[in-house]
């Protein structure tokens, strides 16, 4: 039944260009309608996922025999949550792009095909179709952006598109090589990852192919050093955009270097995990520390993303149940919350001030203009920066109690990054909404008062923090449903020659 | 029928903050009537169990991991022992007083559901803290309370000074929180379980452990979040500030309750901290108690005079946490902590029915003359005066006597610091009365001031009861009922009662008083009748360092302007010239100049294809003849 939300989101994206020009009301309620369906079917996924009965299958045919490509979709916990997610973030973000006026249909189309991409990609148990979907994400991409977003879009665009095409190149020759080394070893020729898994490659393999194959998905999760795409593009791109792109593609990287690199090659996961845990850990405290000195206000969310995603990669890379699972719950809490965050700077800020420069934000008092907008910001500041009661509290906890044991001064560094986290959103938080420069009168503001916040804003807002609270006041909802998935995982990982 | 109490304890104020905060924002009487409401059913409901005698657990299960190797169990309960119920009273009595209080103070303040939707999302997050039966649970609600206090801090958050002091809380706090977080991780690590019970019944059946260095080092870790959360040195920077807030909040959060919560969680974990531990604790403790008292005698706001005395009775708390031993009992810090919640509420309190009456006015040199204008609120001012002296027979005589014969017990060297702050105390305590309740009038705000109505008035007077004869009640055998040691029999009377501390360590008691005499007369000599401040004039420059709080904040801002903004700085320039630049502009343009050199040899000219060509097999040739 999961595969439907693939199929719906296309279906719906393909509607969309059958529309009639001028129709930008309909094109709205038909995307927003594709959506809450694919999230429906999402929901009702999680609800009837048994975790006891493991891995899901859903659909398995032969699609290219030659080559022994098959369409083989299924469900694992990690993938129900993830899918989950998806769903959510997907109808976020058409609720705070309602205002979009400029090709309507167009951008819906595009939307839902990043979303059916990604969907795809969530599902996909043979390793070229998961390849297939994940360039399908891409390209939509790269049009929302260059042709709906803003400063710099074209350069933004261009560049986040070089460096998840410099990732896909890295990932396809892991993959071919992978392909071809199985077929040697086993005779059996295959892109099945659950067969895959199962077979030996040599350690002088998979010394290679595995950093080949994780840096190659980790570029997409903001993997420091090849995180700049992240900012500028998050910067270039429309508000949807900027919500899907951390909040889900994001994920496709780190889903990616654990669905694929590590159960691959669980060897070579053992070869480099200190030197990914020094990256990630490198990623979190220096995106913080950049975060800080932000003076767009956009940029500040960017790299706090940045920050975040350090966490599901230190948690990846601890190889124990408790960090993994720390790392796949981060993975949706991080994609609620910056969805979130992007969603209050992008729409609500944004498209109304028309600047993101904190010192101009400074001047206008949005506090007292935008009430609804300012209390959304400090409840999603509060929840990024880990207040408990909120997902990324759970999340980045359990990453911490992972890693204490497997890198203890790592653990050490990436709570300093959680306190410089503070700092910086208190910072955004006083700034933009709260600062003493607004106690001055505004003439431009008194004269232009600002449109208020609208109701698929407040609705998009609220869908967004009810998830986080929900996952964060009662986790296991979601880690019932992930530790079975991450168990079987690292069993197979331990018996492939992980640790 | 008592089992569902300590569930509703904690989670009314949770529904008034949370309906306040969705219905009735702009109703000032809805939301005040609905955050009282529930603080006050709270503080009836905890008299209830109190009464009833109630203890024990009640829990359910909240994260359950596992994977052979290690389990991660994290229950969410509410744990009742003569502790927690005692701290329950506390919180939801005084907060009663200070929820009632506040309808009067904050009336004409256009936030009012904010303010009583913030009042209870903090009543909620320290009730969880009082209640926790575990560490990761204690903690939620230890940040809990840190975002509730950042919230009421910044509730003007129009005014800079607001604005900053809340941030500047917010992050001094995080600080600690996060050594406070590595020491549970450390905890569990070591011991693989959370939950107080397990810990005690773990350390009690092996007393060697104890000894383990790592759990040694959780202790320190764990003081981190205390030194923090209590504002302890060199933590203690954010508390002065945090005075920027109303003053109910001031009273109620940073006098009383919060700020408390690290002397009690000490307590709570109190079985395993090791003996170095705990002697690093008493002497922060001591230091940070007599650098708030020196601090005081300089300050010349009301509320910061109270504020540095907060720190200096913190201090004392936590230096007798820290000399109660290994194994030992520091139920005399919770009794001073519980007196010091009635008496020093009761301060601020009074003190914002001065400002109040002043039109927020809070220097004490443009005071004076106040006691006779502002009968009830100086009486009661004075009553509470007396007990934070430690003048018998007031409640903090008896919680002061304790501490001091703790530390004449323990060490020398501490009881020296404990006498010479209590007469620091009594110093810059009658220095405030002298200055802005009597003597001549100072400026012309005094001339307008007149009594506060009842709704501050009595709260002033519920609160002075328990000022003035909580030291008769038992508190500290009650608590010591907590710790297993048996005390000494009780003194039965009053008469009795108040001998007892002479006849039981006469060097404390009698040396107490004296500190108090030589302060009162101190201050009696130099801010009678007076209508400047002769200090500075006698100190010169340590009178400045004095008021200047020996320049610890401008240190902190250096450090830290040196430091972080420094890295932030740094890193920002490596993010964009390094890497954006020379790396990724660095590929580009190589790309680019290859594609530009290969174009070259692209001219359309047949001859030069035909000339390469040639060369070309010329090389490949010469390249086969070699080999």
């Amino acid at each position: 039944m999961l595969a439907w939300t693939i199929y719906i989101s296309f279906l719906g994206a393909g509607l969309l260009t059958l529309l009639p020009r001028n129709s930008a009301a309909l094109a709205r309620r038909l995307a927003l309608l594709t959506a809450l369906a694919g999230l429906a079917v999402a929901v009702a996924g999680l609800i009837r996922f048994d975790p006891a009965a493991g891995t899901r299958m859903i659909a398995d045919v032969p699609w290219i025999p030659a080559l022994h490509i098959r369409y083989f979709l299924a469900a694992d916990g990690i993938s129900v949550t993830l899918v989950l997610l998806t769903g959510l973030a997907a109808v976020a973000g058409i609720l705070f792009s309602w205002n979009i006026e400029q090709r309507t249909k167009e951008f819906f189309a595009f939307y839902l095909a990043l979303i059916g991409g990604v969907y795809g990609v969530f599902l996909s148990f043979d390793l070229f179709l998961l390849f297939v979907f994940y360039e399908i994400a891409i390209i939509p991409k790269y049009f929302i952006i260059a042709i709906w977003g803003s400063t710099r879009r074209e350069y933004g665009a261009m560049k986040l598109a070089l460096y998840s095409f410099v990732g896909s190149a890295m990932v396809l020759i892991g993959m071919i090589a992978a392909f071809v080394v199985a077929g040697h070893l086993t005779g059996h020729y295959t892109f099945d990852l659950t067969v895959l898994a199962r077979v030996p490659f040599p350690a002088s393999f998979q010394r290679w192919a595995f950093p080949l194959v994780f840096i190659g998905f980790g570029i997409l999760a903001g993997l420091w050093p090849f995180h700049t795409w992240a900012p500028t593009g998050h910067v270039a791109a429309p508000t949807a955009a900027s919500m899907l792109l951390a909040g889900v593609v994001m994920k496709l990287g780190t889903y990616g270097c654990l669905r694929v690199a590590m159960t691959l090659f669980p060897a070579g996961v053992t070869m480099w995990r200190t030197e990914i845990a020094v990256l990630a850990v490198i990623g979190i405290v220096y995106g913080a520390m950049v975060a800080l000195v932000q003076k767009d206000f956009k940029f500040v969310i960017g790299y706090s993303s940045v920050s975040h995603m350090g966490f599901v990669l230190l948690g990846l890379v601890t190889l124990n149940q408790i960090g993994l699972d720390g790392a796949v719950l981060q993975m949706f809490s991080h994609g609620i919350l910056a969805g979130l965050l992007f969603g209050v700077v992008g729409r609500m800020v944004y498209d109304r001030t028309h600047t993101r420069e904190l010192a101009d934000l400074e001047t206008m008092n949005l506090g007292r203009a935008l009430p609804f907008a300012a209390v959304t910001f400090v409840i999603a500041a509060v929840a990024s920066m880990g207040l408990p009661g909120f997902s990324g509290f759970v999340a980045e906890l359990q990453v911490l109690v992972g890693a204490w044991s497997a890198f203890p001064k790592a653990a050490i560094a990436a709570g300093v990054g959680i306190v410089i986290g503070v700092a910086y959103l208190l910072r955004a938080v006083q700034r933009a909404f709260f600062s003493d420069m607004a106690a001055r009168p505004v003439e431009a503001a008194a004269h232009h008062p600002l449109p208020p916040i609208s109701w698929p804003e407040r609705i998009g807002a609220g869908l967004l923090i009810a998830a986080s609270l929900v996952v964060g006041l009662y986790p296991q909802v979601l880690l019932n449903v992930i530790s079975p998935g991450v168990a079987s995982l690292l069993e197979a990982m331990r018996k492939g020659g992980a640790l | 029928m008592t089992g569902i109490f300590p569930w509703l304890i904690l989670f009314l104020p949770l529904l008034a903050a949370a309906g306040i905060t969705l219905f009735a924002l702009d109703h000032r009487a809805v939301s005040a009537r609905l955050s009282i409401g529930a603080v006050v059913i709270s503080f009836a409901l905890s008299v209830a169990l109190f009464v009833h005698g109630t203890r024990g657990e009640t829990r359910f299960n909240w994260i359950s991991l596992s994977d052979g190797a290690a389990s991660w169990i994290v229950d969410i309960g509410l744990r009742l022992d003569p502790l927690s119920l005692m701290m329950l009273l506390v919180v939801t009595g005084v907060g009663s007083a200070i929820h009632i209080y506040s309808y009067g103070y904050m009336h004409d303040d256009p936030g009012v559901g904010r303010y009583f939707a913030g009042l209870s999302l903090f009543t909620f997050s320290m009730l969880g803290i009082v209640l926790a039966t575990n560490f990761l649970m204690l903690f939620i609600f230890w940040e809990l309370v840190g975002v509730s206090s950042w919230l009421l801090i910044g509730f003007w958050f129009e005014r800079p000074a607001a604005a900053d002091a809340a941030k500047k809380a917010f992050l001094t706090n995080r600080v600690g929180d996060f050594g406070f977080l590595l020491g549970i991780i450390l905890v569990w690590a070591v011991l693989g379980t959370m939950d107080f019970g397990q810990l005690q019944k773990m350390m009690a059946a092996n007393p060697a452990l104890i000894g383990n260095s790592t759990i040694g080092i959780a202790g320190f870790l764990i003081f981190c979040g205390a030194a923090g959360k209590s504002a302890q040195f060199p933590l203690h920077v954010w508390l002065p500030d945090a005075m920027e807030g109303p003053t109910p909040v001031s009273a109620l959060i940073h006098a009383a309750t919060m700020v408390a919560a690290g002397v009690y969680m000490l307590c709570r974990v109190h079985f395993m901290l090791a003996a170095d531990a705990l002697e690093f604790i008493a002497w922060i403790g001591g230091i940070t108690a007599l650098l708030a008292a020196l601090m005081a005698i300089q300050q010349n706001d009301i509320k910061r005079i109270l504020a540095y005395s907060t720190l200096s009775q913190l201090g004392y708390m936590v230096m007798t946490v820290g000399l109660s031993g290994v194994g030992g009992n520091p139920s005399a810090a919770m009794f001073h902590l519980t007196t010091h919640a009635f008496f020093k509420a009761l301060l601020f309190l009074g003190a914002g029915s001065v400002i109040l009456a002043l039109h927020h006015e809070q220097d004490i040199w443009k005071m004076g003359g106040l006691s006779k204008k502002m009968p009830v609120t100086f009486w009661t001012f004075m009553i509470a005066t007396l007990a934070l002296c430690g003048v018998p027979p007031f409640s903090g005589f008896f919680s002061k006597d304790e501490i001091l014969a703790t530390a004449q017990r323990t060490s020398p060297a501490l009881f020296a610091l404990g006498v010479a702050v209590a007469g620091l105390t009594t110093f810059y305590m009658f220095r405030l009365i002298f200055v802005a309740f009597t003597g001549p009038v100072k400026s012309q705000l005094p001339d307008h001031a007149h009594e506060s109505p009842a709704v501050i008035t009595l709260p002033l007077v519920a609160l002075a009861v328990p000022s003035l004869l909580a030291g008769f009640w038992g508190i500290d055998r009650f608590y010591a009922s907590q710790f297993g040691t048996g005390e000494a029999e009780a003194a039965t009377g009053w008469v009795a009662q108040l001998t007892a501390p002479f006849a039981h360590a006469p060097g404390a008691a009698f040396g107490g008083l004296a500190a108090v005499v030589i302060g009162f007369l101190a201050a009696f000599a130099l801010y009678w009748n007076k209508v400047q401040d002769p200090l500075p004039a006698m100190l010169g420059v340590v009178a400045r360092w004095l008021r200047d709080r020996f320049y610890f904040d401008e240190l902190y801002a250096k450090l830290i302007a040196a430091t972080q903004d420094a890295l932030a700085t740094l890193a920002d320039f490596v993010d964009r010239w390094l890497i954006a630049g020379l790396f990724v502009k660095g590929t580009h343009g190589s790309v680019e100049l290859t594609g530009r050199l290969l174009r070259l040899v692209q001219t359309g000219n047949l001859q030069t294809y035909s000339l390469m060509f040639v060369a070309g097999v010329a090389v490949l040739l010469l390249f086969m003849l070699i080999r």
